[in-house]
């Protein structure tokens, strides 16, 4: 034992004695686990960026529909095509947290084309009648107001709430809380309904190819019954409280509306139920697409960390072998010269590769403090595989070619050794 | 006997040219004795050495160490021997670089199985006369210094024998003549000394002088005056 401490006393001397090269093995080691350690990590970070994005619009959300519809195409609700089959109380017993376990809140919703009148002007738009929940359903901010409550919801108060755009155009002198406009269904025999204006979104531009501001929203009851006259709900939107439970809560759902609807085989659908797959489908292609390219990048990193390790390496070969010779000459064994450079490989691949993580952390870190500074959603992540992947690729370059010739020279006769050149 | 050699050949194979650079060597060598193999350069001189010192393998013949034949030897066993039983002094020093002269005299206790290598070390420094040096780096001691580090180094597993390969060969006369009078002073004290040397005066500093050209002894004599080193001819002065 105390041999062995011996040896790795000698080993650290001679280490020490050789600054430049230590240095530079170390160097490259360290560069190449840093580097692949911070560009994961900016992976990561970007890819929390743009999933922070997403969730803006909100996430884990589920949403019914009426009528059936495989999984290639779109239900036929989408296309206009009028399909009564989900009702007032399948979203009741949706609601049934005994039932469905998982879902935080729900909204029905039905939406129509309407002309919004105001002592100002008019405008043709279109409304969506929902619930009071609908803000924990989907993320909404409001540039002024409030969203209306579950009890306006419930109670059909006659309350509304603006896009951004409806509220412009209606009150060009922005006055528009409490003020009370008309939303005139079109034909002869349409109806008129006053509103009394509550709250007006935030602008939100364009999103799934909507205009988010060119519309309002009242409560749901007012909406079905009285502006369209139908006693159906065109779409219910869920949302589960976390993403592992979307699927269990997608099957839970179909399995309550196949016993509501009488229905025993699933091919007779008359609702689909679906999440946000094909959204995240897309999003997970492009950050795929990133996390490749990253990837990439920490390869190359990783190669010119081992090169640089290879060189200096073999460039000291012939300074080794010599220095092996020399041991040689005064006695040591070939297991005693392997030993020897084994651990000295270790010692230093093992110290960069310390010092590389602990780089790489803290550049990372700071990284995701300058984001999070300059008001991005970026998280702070470091994957273990890759610290793990770029330790063992740089200590495994810097093992095999510290070793490989300390091997071959080491069973060279002492005079070959010393005479290498 | 301490050294027995029969028939020694050694050739090297160049690109399918051999070279034949021992052509059948024979020599004896008793325990004590301070021989020098002199011969011009690339008469084969420290291949024989190299050889009789287990720093390289003879191509054919014989050879006993003490009593053994080397030819059963494993790579360990001749590890060992080069470890224990000789030490090598060659012409370029060869001390590890940056290294202190302490540390570069414990390196052969370090493949040993001997203790207290600090206490052995010094007392080898101290027998060439470098006690003051200790903690200096090999690179910041003169040439001679180098060499008498060298000498330690060889000495401090109490070899039966000393190979030195031109030991003066990169020195200035006067380290030399400091250099031959540490092995000098070796050889009185009993231990067995054999050095290469082109140089005829250094030689002169043996008891006994072989000579070798192309491959082949080509003479054997004792040398009636030994020219005595100034270290050791004031020493016997006192």
């Amino acid at each position: 034992m105390s041999s062995v401490y011996k040896n790795i006393n000698i080993i650290v001397k001679n280490l020490i004695s050789r600054k430049a090269r230590s240095f530079l093995t170390i160097l490259g080691i360290i560069i190449g686990v840093a580097g692949v350690i911070i560009i994961i990590s900016l992976g990561a970070g970007a890819q929390s960026l743009v999933l922070g994005q997403i969730t803006k619009l909100g996430t884990n959300l589920i949403g019914i529909l009426p009528g059936k519809s495989n999984d290639n195409g779109p239900p036929a609700a989408v296309f206009g095509v009028q399909v009564k089959t989900l009702i007032e109380n399948d979203l009741e017993m949706i609601k049934d947290t005994n039932r469905i376990p998982h879902i935080t809140d729900i909204a029905g919703f039905v939406r129509g084309n309407i002309t919004a009148i105001s002592q100002y002007d008019s405008i043709d738009t279109s409304f969506t009648a929902t619930d009071g929940s609908y803000p924990r359903v989907q993320n909404v901010e409001m540039e002024r107001g409030v969203f209306f409550s579950d009890e306006e919801g419930r109670a059909s108060a006659n309350v509304i709430v603006l896009g951004y755009d409806v509220a412009e155009a209606l009150f060009p002198n922005g006055n528009d809380l409490g003020q009370i406009i008309k939303l005139k269904t079109s034909g002869d025999d349409g109806v008129s309904i006053p509103f009394r204006v509550i709250g007006v979104q935030k602008k939100l531009g364009t999103v799934a190819f909507q205009n988010q501001d060119d519309q309002v929203f009242i409560p749901f009851k007012i909406g079905q019954k009285q502006i369209l006259g139908i006693d159906y709900i065109q779409f219910i939107r869920a949302k589960v409280d976390s993403d592992e439970n979307v699927k269990t809560t997608i099957e839970d759902i179909e399995q309550l509306l196949r016993e509501q609807h009488n229905i025993k085989n699933p091919e007779n659908d008359d609702f689909s139920v679906r999440d946000l797959a094909d959204a995240i489908k897309i999003l997970t292609s492009i950050t795929d697409a990133l996390r490749m390219f990253l990837g990439l990048m920490a390869g190359i990193s990783l190669i010119v960390g081992g090169i640089g390790i290879m060189n200096i390496m073999l460039v000291t070969v012939s300074e080794r072998t010599r220095e092996i010779g020399l041991r040689k000459a005064l006695g040591a064994t070939s297991k005693q010269i392997r030993n020897q450079f084994l651990i000295e490989a270790i010692l230093l691949t093992g110290l960069g590769g310390i010092l590389g993580i602990i780089l790489g952390v803290v550049v990372s870190y700071l990284i995701a403090l300058g984001a999070q500074y300059a008001g991005y959603d970026w998280s702070f992540v470091i994957s273990l595989s890759a610290v793990v992947l770029a330790v063992g690729v740089s200590v495994l370059t810097g093992i095999v070619f510290g070793l490989f010739p300390a091997l071959k020279a080491s069973r060279l006769d002492p005079i070959v050794a010393l005479r290498y050149e | 006997m301490l050294l027995q050699l029969k028939d020694i050949t050694k050739e090297y194979q160049n690109s399918g040219v051999v070279t034949k650079v021992l052509r059948g060597v024979s020599l004896n060598v008793e325990e004590g004795e301070f021989l020098a193999i002199m011969g011009p350069s690339g008469s084969g001189k420290s291949t024989l050495m190299h050889i009789v010192g287990f720093l390289d393998r003879a191509s054919g013949g014989t050879y006993f160490f003490d009593g053994e034949d080397t030819k059963d030897f494993t790579d360990d066993e001749l590890a060992h021997i080069r470890n224990e039983r000789i030490g090598f002094v060659f012409q370029s020093f060869n001390l590890l670089a940056r290294t202190t002269v302490l540390d570069n005299v414990i390196l052969p206790l370090t493949y040993s199985k001997k203790t207290n290598h600090e206490k052995l070390a010094k007392d080898a420094l101290e027998a060439v006369g470098l006690s003051h040096r200790l903690n200096f780096m090999s690179n910041q001691i003169s040439g001679g210094q180098k060499q008498r580090v060298a000498i330690a180094r060889a000495l401090v597993c109490d070899p039966k024998v000393i190979f030195a390969d031109e030991p003066t060969g990169n020195l200035d006369s006067k380290s030399g003549d400091t250099v031959m009078g540490i092995l000098q002073k070796l050889n009185n004290e009993g231990r067995t000394v054999i050095l290469v040397t082109h140089d005829r005066s250094v030689a002169e500093h043996a008891k006994r002088i072989i000579t070798i050209k192309d491959g082949s002894i080509i003479s054997d004599e004792r040398v009636t005056h030994q020219k005595k080193s100034k270290v050791v001819a004031e020493e016997q002065d006192v």
